[in-house]
């Protein structure tokens, strides 16, 4: 028996679970047992985002070809995160509608349309980033901020739930998360003055069992951190899914930044819980500790990354932790049972960052606020990093980020900034299409990194030509699967940073990879453009 | 969203830089044009354009006039604003007058005559359908940029170049260099429009070496007098579109 066999015998002996059965929170839970398959988001409750599977490795992976391509009919831009649920594959065709597919082919199922409100939009492209499931059951939210369930047999609405009010500006795009009996999500808007919140539904029903506010009212801790009324439209919205730490019964959200943007002058304070993470009790949303990454944001630099736990020799012991890579150009080392701040250094070049102080508060460097007199920011506006999924491998031992590097010129001139600079095209929000790309080559450029979680210093990069807004998946192949907006899907040796494949998709890749398995054949997905693409191992003649 | 900012070569404006220029365009236009006017001529007695002020101003004392504003009049102080960024302002306003000569003192017939001509303009551009389509097609150029826009691209090609316009050069390892306009650029390939107007593509792996070239264009100070310059102004500021008769 060859190598690639032995994996497939492997992985056939993986894949205990009785097809069709009932997607039970314990099998989200622990899904690890099952690599063959893909329940949420980023695979696994500590959004690792890394696949047990490893037939595709550094030694086959140039056998890698394409099998199926699954073409959306919209021209919105495919963020979503497909699920695989023993050899049927969710996704989501943006902006609302649930697809169906047969893994293996990638032929359709079922399509269930989502009619979206008139009133319903989105700061950056009706989006949407994926499902989750529980029982039989899908659950997606919408644009015009419903959280919709749906039969994943049929494909036919079990219940509608209006989470807020589309007319107020709150929409909905992150994945849900199913965490016990319920179905949790956060309210995006927070660029058009909402005030975000957290709400857990009841999976069964679609009933509202709790909600956190993420700008605390009058009365509550917090509020004091908002000058005047300001935190009755001061945004931080939440738009990506959560971690969950089975130990303590807490789930991690991370929060966007305060509204206005760019003028803080309105809301004068540190606009508590925005740019933080949340850790909330699962059962009754209560808070049990935040922590803030940018207080009073000037820099639109959003803390909606997803929260990758993971445990890490600190000092001479092991820590729960949390990595975090976040939009503000500063990565995070976190304990993530107490919220205390271990560790954190810049990743990426910057020009306002002065430290931490004793408690790990972030310091600015005198002068680097937002003012009318327009200023060079490192990073941008567009941060270090936007929404893009991190991964981190128990193998390798290394966290692998998807990001740029990026400057400009930031002026406070009411909502936005007024671009300066003729390279304005260069770091636009992602469209679906490849277009001619002129960027010189130092001012703004895509790469993938693999970090030491400990140390934070970068072990090996990928460098790209174009700026990058997909996310990366590590696996037990040690390899790192990425990509960007030129639409090179990539996959790079995990301990080196060795390119050891490439394929060109044809549209920008915009979303995050996932791999699953079909009677012993692992898959990789990554959507690019308008289609969602999977590869397998060639198979021999 | 999009923003980031790149230093390119120095500008006309004695010791402003394109980014200074660029700069002081944007707080003009978001700070002065209210009253001034984009083209700085709204003010009765005032023509940045031209280069016309109620007195003469150096450099210094004029921002300090957009910093402290003037008393008894409409003009307001900028207390917020520093000196170096009223400065930027300044370099902004003497660009606008750098060429003196405006499309108002040329004549658009003898310009379309020395473009086509002495000036050689259509080995590198094209209008209407004539022309090289190595350099920026210009058929509706007056449409797209001011005058003084204009004039400061012939006496200063440099200073600003559009990201689609740029030149780049690539050496093969087995071949000649071959120069021509970028038209795309990823971590893999390379596509130019070379100087034969050949759309040519590269892999970057068989390259020797790769970059930004300067641009081909000469400043038309080299073989065009003032009034010739003006009458080119004139001529592409006339320029609206349109197709081959």
């Amino acid at each position: 028996m060859n190598g690639i066999g032995k994996r497939i015998a492997l992985l056939a002996l993986v894949a205990g679970a009785p097809l069709e059965a009932q997607v039970t929170f314990d099998r989200v839970l622990h899904a690890e047992r099952e690599p063959h398959n893909w329940l949420s988001y980023s695979g696994t409750v500590s959004n690792q985002r890394f696949s047990l599977l490893d037939q595709i490795d550094t030694s086959t992976v140039s056998k890698l070809d394409l099998q199926w391509v699954w073409q959306a009919r919209s021209l919105e831009k495919f963020e979503a995160t497909a699920l695989v649920v023993d050899g049927v594959l969710y996704t989501v065709q943006a902006p609302n509608d649930v697809v169906a597919l047969d893994a293996a082919t990638g032929r359709v199922f079922w399509t269930y349309h989502h009619e979206n409100a008139p009133e319903g939009r989105a700061c950056c492209g009706r989006v949407n980033r994926g499902l989750a499931i529980l029982g039989d059951t899908l659950f997606m939210g919408t644009i015009d901020a419903h959280l919709l369930a749906i039969d994943a047999k049929s494909g036919k609405l079990l219940w509608d739930t209006v989470v807020a009010d589309a007319k107020q500006n709150f929409s909905i795009t992150m994945s849900p998360n199913v965490l016990k009996d319920k179905v949790i999500v956060g309210t995006a808007g927070g660029d058009m003055g909402i005030r975000g919140y957290i709400a857990a539904f009841d999976a069964k029903t679609g009933k509202e069992v709790w909600r956190f506010y993420t700008i605390p009212a009058p009365g509550e801790p917090g509020n004091d951190t908002w000058s005047g009324e300001s935190w009755r439209t001061g945004g931080a919205a939440v738009w990506n899914a959560a971690a969950y730490d089975p130990e303590t019964n807490l789930a991690f959200w991370g929060t966007g930044n305060p509204a206005p943007d760019w003028d803080g002058s309105t809301r004068l304070g540190d606009n508590l819980y925005s740019n933080c993470v949340v850790a909330l009790d699962v059962d009754t949303g209560e808070l049990k500790w935040y922590y803030q990454f940018t207080p009073h944001d000037e820099l639109d630099y959003d803390s909606t990354q997803v929260p990758v736990l993971a445990d890490v020799e600190w000092r001479g012991a092991t820590r729960k932790a949390m990595l975090w890579a976040n939009r503000n150009g500063i990565m995070y080392v976190l304990d993530r049972v107490t919220g205390e701040f271990l560790y954190g250094k810049p990743y990426v070049k910057h020009n306002w960052f002065g430290g931490f102080d004793a408690k790990g508060r972030v310091q600015r460097l005198p002068g680097m606020d937002v003012t009318k007199e327009p200023k060079l920011f490192q990073p941008h506006v567009h941060g270090a990093i936007n929404w893009a999924p991190t991964s981190f491998s128990p193998r390798t031992g290394l966290y692998y980020v998807s990001h740029w590097e990026n400057s400009g010129i930031v002026a406070m001139e009411g909502l936005f900034p007024q671009p300066v600079g003729i390279n304005r095209r260069q770091t636009g929000m992602g469209q679906v299409n490849l277009e001619p790309f002129f960027n010189n080559y130092d001012e703004a450029y895509g790469v993938i990194r693999a970090y030491d979680p400990v140390t934070l210093d970068p072990r090996w990069e990928y460098r790209m030509a174009d700026i990058t807004w997909a996310g990366v998946l590590s696996t037990a192949g040690d390899l790192v699967f990425g990509g960007g907006r030129e639409g090179y899907f990539l996959a790079l040796d995990a301990r080196t940073g060795e390119l050891k494949w490439r394929e060109s998709l044809g549209g920008q890749i915009n979303s995050a990879p996932m791999s699953y398995a079909i009677d012993g054949r692992q898959y990789i997905t990554i959507a690019a453009g308008s289609s969602l693409f999977a590869f397998a191992l060639a198979e021999e003649q | 969203m999009a923003a980031v900012f790149a230093v390119v070569a120095p500008a006309g404006a004695q010791h402003a830089t394109a980014f200074d220029l660029e700069d002081g365009k944007r707080v003009y236009d978001l700070s002065c044009a209210n009253c001034h006017g984009p083209d700085g001529n709204l003010i009765v007695g005032i023509d940045f354009g031209r280069g016309v002020y109620r007195r003469e101003f150096s450099n210094d004392q004029l921002a300090d006039v957009i910093v402290a504003g003037l008393p008894n009049t409409p003009m307001p102080p900028n207390p917020g604003m520093s000196h170096e960024q009223a400065l930027r302002i300044v370099e902004y306003l003497r660009s606008m007058s750098a060429g003196r000569l405006t499309a108002a003192d040329g004549d658009a017939s003898r310009g379309r005559a020395l473009f086509e001509g002495k000036g050689e303009c259509l080995d590198c551009h094209r209008v209407k359908g004539v022309g090289s389509r190595v350099g920026p097609d210009l058929t509706a150029i007056g449409q797209l940029r001011r005058a003084g826009d204009i004039e400061r691209s012939l006496l200063e090609p440099e200073a600003e170049v559009q990201p689609e316009n740029r030149f780049y050069k690539v050496t093969p390892k087995n071949g000649e260099p071959v120069t021509g306009r970028l038209l795309n650029r990823d971590t893999f390939t390379v596509q130019l429009l070379d100087l034969d107007e050949r759309l040519r593509s590269f892999r970057i792996a068989d390259l020797r070496d790769q970059g930004f070239d300067d641009t081909p264009m000469p400043s038309a100070r080299r073989k065009l007098s003032s009034q010739e310059i003006a009458d080119i102004v004139s001529y592409l500021s006339s320029l609206r579109g349109g197709v081959a008769p």
